[in-house]
C-alpha cells in the first residue's frame, strides 16, 4: 500500500502510537493490507503483527474514526425534518455511537496509544429519504469494517469490546433497513471490508 | 493460563450440569462439546486425536459444535413456524428468509467442524410451543437475542482466525435477526444499550434445554 493509495489523507495523518505517518505507512506496507484483509489472514501474519505491539491500537483508532462519523451523522440528522419515530431512532442510535466513541477512546489510551482526532464531516442528507439511505450504508459499512478487522485483534478484551459494539451496529443496520423496506439481513453471512475499502467509501464524507 | 483454567472449570460445570440433568437426553450436548465420552467414539475421537495443534483445535471444535447445535435449533424452529401457517405475507417471507439463513449457518458450521478434523454435532430433535403468532414472534426474538449473545460470548475464545472470521460474520446476522424481531414486537432493537452483552455456554444451554426432546 503506497501513500498515494491511502483513500483519506486526513485519516492517514492521525498519529498512530507515536509513529509519524510515513513510518506508519512504511510499516503498514506489509501489515495494514494483510491485517485488514483479516478473513484471509493466516495465523502467521497475525502473530507476526502482534509482536509489533501496535496492531490493536491501529484497529481501535480506525473503529474510533468510524464511530466519530456515525455519531456526527446522527447528530446532524437531528436538524432534519424527520418524523417523530425517525427522530427518536436517530437520537437513540446517535447516543449509542457517542458511547462507542468514549469507550474506544478509553481503549486506545489503555493500550498506551493516542486516540485518533475527531475529523470534520459533511453528509449529503436533506430529508428522510436521503437520511435513511446514507444511514443504511454507514451502518452496514460499520458492520463490515468491524467484522473485517476483528480476527486481527490480539487482545481478548479488545475483541470482546469490538464484538459487543459490532452487534449493536448490526442491530442498527437491520432497523434502518426495515425503515427502507429492505431485508434486515441481506445474506446469511455478513460481508467484511478491509480498512482501505472502508476509508475509500467514507472519504467523500470527510472534509478535514 | 488463567483463561484455560477458567474454561476448564466452566466445562466441568457444564458436563456436570448435563450429566445431572439426565445423560441420555443431553448426549447431543456432550457431542456438541467434543466430550471424551468413551461410549460415543464417533463424535469424540476426532478432536481428541487431531494431530499437532490438538489442544487449540479441540477447543475451537467445542465452540463450533456448540454454535452448530444452536443453529440447528434455530433452523428447525423457523421450519416449524413456517409450516405452522401462523404467519402470512411479509412476515411469513421474513421468517422463511431467516430460517434459510440459519440453515446456511448449519451447513457452514458443519463444514467448519469437518475442516478442523472433528465430527459435527448431531441434529437435535426439537419441540417449540407454537400457539399463536404473537408468542411465536416473542420466542423467535428470545432465541435470536440469545443466539447473538452466545456468539459474542465465544468470540474471545476462538483461536483459529478463519473460524473467528466465520463466527463474526454469523454473529452480526443473528443480531440483525434479533433487531428485526424486536422491531416487529415494538421493542427496543438494542435491549442492552450501546454495548451488547455476551452469554456463556453455562448461561445459554439451560435456556435452550426446554426445546430439546432427544
Amino acid at each position: 500500500m503506497s501513500e498515494s493509495k491511502l483513500a483519506i489523507p486526513e485519516l492517514g495523518a492521525v498519529e498512530v502510537h507515536g509513529l509519524t505517518r510515513s513510518a506508519f505507512v512504511l510499516k503498514g506496507a506489509l501489515a495494514a493490507g494483510a491485517v485488514y484483509g483479516a478473513a484471509t489472514v493466516g495465523p502467521f501474519v497475525g502473530s507476526a503483527f502482534a509482536q509489533s505491539g501496535s496492531g490493536d491500537v491501529d484497529i481501535v483508532n480506525f473503529a474510533l474514526t468510524l464511530e466519530y462519523l456515525e455519531a456526527d451523522f446522527y447528530k446532524k440528522a437531528g436538524a432534519l425534518g424527520l418524523s417523530s419515530e425517525l427522530k427518536k431512532l436517530a437520537k437513540e442510535f446517535g447516543g449509542q455511537e457517542s458511547e462507542h466513541v468514549d469507550a474506544l477512546t478509553a481503549t486506545v489510551k489503555k493500550l498506551g496509544g493516542t486516540p485518533a482526532k475527531r475529523p470534520t464531516f459533511t453528509f449529503p442528507i436533506k430529508d428522510e429519504k436521503s437520511f435513511l439511505k446514507l444511514a443504511q450504508t454507514l451502518e452496514d459499512t460499520g458492520v463490515a469494517a468491524y467484522n473485517g478487522a476483528g480476527p486481527a485483534i490480539q487482545s481478548k478484551e479488545v475483541l470482546g469490546a469490538a464484538g459487543s459494539i459490532v452487534q449493536v451496529e448490526a442491530r442498527h443496520a437491520a432497523a434502518i433497513r426495515l425503515q427502507n423496506g429492505q431485508p434486515p439481513a441481506p445474506a446469511a453471512f455478513d460481508k467484511t471490508m478491509d480498512k482501505a475499502t472502508v476509508l475509500k467509501a467514507v472519504k467523500p464524507l470527510i472534509t478535514a | 493460563v488463567r483463561e484455560l483454567e477458567r474454561d476448564d472449570a466452566s466445562r466441568k460445570r457444564f458436563l456436570k450440569m448435563v450429566g445431572g440433568g439426565g445423560a441420555g437426553a443431553f448426549a447431543l450436548f456432550l457431542a456438541a462439546c467434543g466430550s471424551s465420552d468413551k461410549k460415543d467414539s464417533t463424535s469424540s475421537s476426532a478432536p481428541a486425536t487431531t494431530p499437532s495443534s490438538g489442544g487449540s483445535v479441540k477447543k475451537d471444535l467445542e465452540i463450533v459444535n456448540y454454535a452448530l447445535t444452536l443453529e440447528y435449533l434455530e433452523a428447525d424452529f423457523y421450519e416449524k413456524v413456517v409450516a405452522s401457517g401462523l404467519f402470512k405475507g411479509a412476515q411469513q417471507d421474513t421468517i422463511k428468509m431467516f430460517g434459510e439463513q440459519e440453515a446456511e449457518h448449519v451447513d457452514a458450521l458443519t463444514a467448519t467442524v469437518k475442516k478442523l478434523g472433528g465430527t459435527p454435532a448431531p441434529k437435535p430433535k426439537t419441540k417449540f410451543p407454537l400457539d399463536d403468532a404473537k408468542s411465536v414472534l416473542k420466542l423467535a426474538a428470545t432465541v435470536e437475542n440469545l443466539g447473538a449473545a452466545a456468539y459474542l460470548g465465544q468470540a474471545g475464545n476462538i483461536l483459529n482466525k478463519d473460524v473467528l472470521a466465520a463466527a463474526l460474520s454469523i454473529h452480526t446476522v443473528e443480531a440483525r435477526h434479533a433487531s428485526a424481531l424486536n422491531t416487529l414486537l415494538g421493542e427496543s432493537v438494542t435491549p442492552d444499550g450501546a454495548f451488547a452483552k455476551p452469554a456463556s455456554m453455562d448461561e445459554v444451554l439451560p435456556k435452550v434445554k426446554p426445546f430439546i426432546v432427544a
